[in-house]
């Protein structure tokens, strides 16, 4: 069976990237939306169909979902055991991720036609949106460890220009340096766990590290460093990676500064795909993570997204700008899909946190997407990332209110809406494994619902601001894909996931926890209503609130000081007391044994450049002189 | 041989030709006189030769067809020297030294 076709999925954003940005000046608004729009049509069509074919027809063989190469080559060859390759690798989740990446990401190629009219550089906006989708399936096919190094690093800077798209503002500009050089400081990790991996293994081969055997033989071979095996060390330092990528605690500070992009580029990008790439990367490797010393390192996944998935819920509390309400909610989630992966045990129903977390990673790209996108849709109504400016929305925007009270119940875990499945395999694992994370995972549930709902009746009911302008309902362009992702869901929950994807690869049957669920149904339902008696009318309840916790306030609204505290560890202590000893040292005694060389040598010049005058007669009583003196010297030499 | 006189006359003679010769060339200003300057070091050379040819090995002719040789080179040069002095007159209409200093640092 050929599958080599499947090398276009990739290959035709590239090519839409390359088309786009090479005639960005002769192709106009909205011919290079159509154009891109039609190309990642394509590559949609060929990922479903692909990911169809994987799932129900060549990709179980004797019950088990195979690790497939569609296409492998070499791509730089050192030596017969150093080569680094490039191909396209079916599994599970790269299927799963072959049908999120692509769909939402046409979405967002369609909407923003509405939403980017009349935009400067909109040709510019369609290259860089392709150029991401490019990066993006790159890495979720990757077939080896430094292919998804590489288009990690691709994605970042996807990243980085469309976030700084508005380059003239400059809060965009500092926003995707922020992203670019955490996310890259991150990566420095990732890359010195990849060098630590294959140093050990000798392979970067996806298929060989995932295998049982080979992990129980490398297992036997490694060191020991400060009580761990060197391949624990490794995982841990690319998670790392992973966590910079997924805005984990201590690494998010960029995520919020990030909604400076244009809103699709925040759905596509800092919502629904490039930001799983963290959860991706450890269910990439996730056989290594459990079986080296206990799981260590997927316990430290667990505890990290654990603490973010709480630590996010709080902040999301307290801000204002619908766009940061949503970022922190989008670092809440990934965590609960960390927690899920490090929570998860090996094979059946012990796996059932890995297939959970993967599970909630399909779902919550199709509800804060959708989530993303109708804030959108509003920014573009009321011209206004405020909360304090928006209000009573539902009269002007029928279709963005219903669609986001889906998407709202949806990621609050009400059933039969998409997030309550994902969200209950997440507490069950939990609830099984570590009960702890259960309990943080749990609360984090009821605060969700509340921040969300918040949010959705902070700009849909309320009391009505004076608009300048009537808001109005988006354009055609826009309420389409809202009303695509509305419908993904309300029913992406009941796709029968455990049946696809698991640890071990072996499709298994997930049951409802119904006492689990119902407990976690009662709390996201106490967190609506709690939101709904704070935030339907308007009143002083929540200041009141606000002012009871004081302090505890404040520190929240300014995101518990985590930047500062950056800003203060980069500033005063590096920057005061390391970098600038550096700097001296190197200005005054690097920089000046150079300048004094180079100094002296200019002096000595200009003293005896006087001696070439240009006379004939100074030349030639050199000549003479000198003649007379070496024979003065021979002669007394040869006499004396 | 030449009767009566001795090498060492002779090389007194040649010795004074070329400070002559080196004296003209350094304080003459006009290339001309310089050029004519060279000629005399020139000659003192050839002088040399024909003296030493003579008065230690009489019997070859390796010196004297060295100074033959000189006096070729000496009017091939001379030649070669006056067209340059030519065009530089036609260039600046003059040929003192002090006026060709543009070459210098």
């Amino acid at each position: 069976m050929d599958l080599t076709y499947t090398v276009l999925i990739p290959l035709i954003p590239l090519f839409m990237f390359l088309f786009l940005g090479l005639n960005y000046k002769r192709i106009k608004e909205p011919l290079s939306g159509y154009i891109g729009t039609a190309g990642l049509l394509i590559t949609a069509l060929l990922s479903f169909y692909t990911a169809y074919r994987y799932f129900f027809d060549f990709g179980k063989v004797d019950e088990v979902y195979q690790k497939i190469y569609a296409f492998n080559t070499v791509w730089i060859h050192f030596t017969e055991s150093l080569h680094i390759d490039m191909g396209v690798l079916l599994d599970p989740i790269s299927a799963v991720m072959l049908i999120v990446v692509p769909l939402i990401s046409l979405m967002v190629h369609f909407y923003s036609i509405g939403y980017m009219h009349k935009e400067p550089g909109f040709t510019r906006f369609y290259a860089y949106l392709s150029l991401f989708t490019f990066s993006m399936l790159g890495l979720v096919l990757a077939t080896n460890l430094f292919q998804i190094y590489i288009f990690w690093e691709l994605v970042g800077v996807s990243s980085y220009l469309l976030i700084g798209y508005y380059y003239e503002k400059p809060s965009a500009i500092l926003a995707a340096k922020k992203a670019f050089i955490v996310t890259r400081f991150a990566d420095f990790g990732f890359l010195l766990g990849i060098l630590m991996i294959s140093y050990y293994a000798q392979t970067f081969d996806f298929k060989i590290l995932n295998d049982l055997d080979f992990i129980n033989n490398l297992k036997m071979q490694t060191g020991i460093f400060m009580g761990l095996s060197v391949i624990t060390v490794a995982l841990v330092l690319i998670f790392i990676g992973g966590a910079g990528k997924s805005a984990m605690f201590p690494l998010h500070i960029w995520l919020p500064d990030a909604m400076e992009g244009p809103t699709p580029v925040s759905a596509l990008i800092h919502a629904a795909t490039m930001v799983v790439a963290g959860v991706y990367l450890v269910a990439r490797l996730f056989p290594m993570f459990y079986f080296f010393d206990d799981g260590f390192a997927l316990h430290v996944v667990a505890w990290t997204g654990a603490f973010t998935t709480f630590f996010a819920a709080i902040i999301a509390f307290t801000q204002y700008d619908i766009k940061r309400v949503l970022a922190f909610s989008t670092m809440s989630q990934i965590g609960y899909m960390m927690l899920a992966l490090g929570v998860s045990g090996y094979g059946g129903h012990e796996g059932l946190g890995f297939m959970a977390g993967i599970f909630h990673l399909f779902t919550h790209a199709m509800f804060k997407a959708l989530l993303f996108l109708g804030a959108g849709a509003i920014i573009h109504a009321v011209h206004s990332n405020y909360m304090q400016d928006m209000g009573g929305l539902r009269k002007y925007m029928p279709i963005t209110h219903i669609t986001f009270l889906i998407a709202a119940l949806a990621i609050s875990g009400i059933p039969p809406f998409a997030g309550f499945f994902s969200k209950d395999e997440i507490l069950a694992a939990a609830f099984e494994h570590n009960f702890p994370v259960f309990v943080i995972g749990y609360i984090v549930a009821g605060m969700t619902a509340f921040y969300m709902f918040r949010l959705y009746f902070r700009i849909f009911w309320w009391n009505e601001p004076d608009y300048k302008h009537k808001p109005h309902e988006a354009p055609k362009t826009m309420t389409i894909p809202l009303l695509i992702l509305a419908f993904m869901s309300i029913f992406s929950g009941f796709i029968p996931f455990s049946k696809l994807v698991s640890s071990d690869n072996v499709p298994f049957t997930a049951h409802i926890n119904w006492t689990l669920a119902g407990l976690s149904i009662g709390i996201g339902v106490i967190g609506i209503l709690a939101a709904m008696l704070f935030y339907k009318k308007e009143k002083d309840l929540s200041e009141r609130f606000r002012y009871a916790f004081g302090d505890f306030y404040k520190w929240t609204y300014n995101k518990f000081y985590i930047d500062d505290i950056y800003f203060f560890v980069t500033k005063t202590i590096i920057f005061k007391y390391i970098s600038s000893p550096f700097a001296w040292f190197d200005r005054h005694i690097v920089d000046g044994t150079m300048n004094g060389i180079g100094n002296g040598t200019v002096w000595i010049s200009t003293k005896i450049k006087k001696l070439q005058s240009g006379r004939i007669h100074d030349y030639a009583m050199f000549f003479v002189s000198g003649v007379l003196i070496i024979i003065l010297i021979v002669w007394f030499s040869i006499n004396y | 041989m030449i009767s009566g006189i001795s090498i060492y006359e002779i090389l007194t003679v040649s010795t004074i030709i070329f400070f002559i010769g080196i004296y003209g060339f350094v304080t003459r200003k006009n290339l001309i006189a310089m050029l004519m300057s060279v000629e005399l070091i020139l000659n003192s050379a050839a002088l040399n030769f024909v003296i030493f040819n003579k008065y230690l090995f009489p019997n070859e002719l390796g010196g004297a067809i060295f100074s033959i040789f000189i006096i070729a080179v000496a009017a091939a040069e001379t030649a070669l020297a006056l067209a340059i002095i030519i065009n530089l007159y036609r260039l600046i209409m003059s040929l003192k030294t002090d006026d060709l200093e543009t070459m210098k640092y």
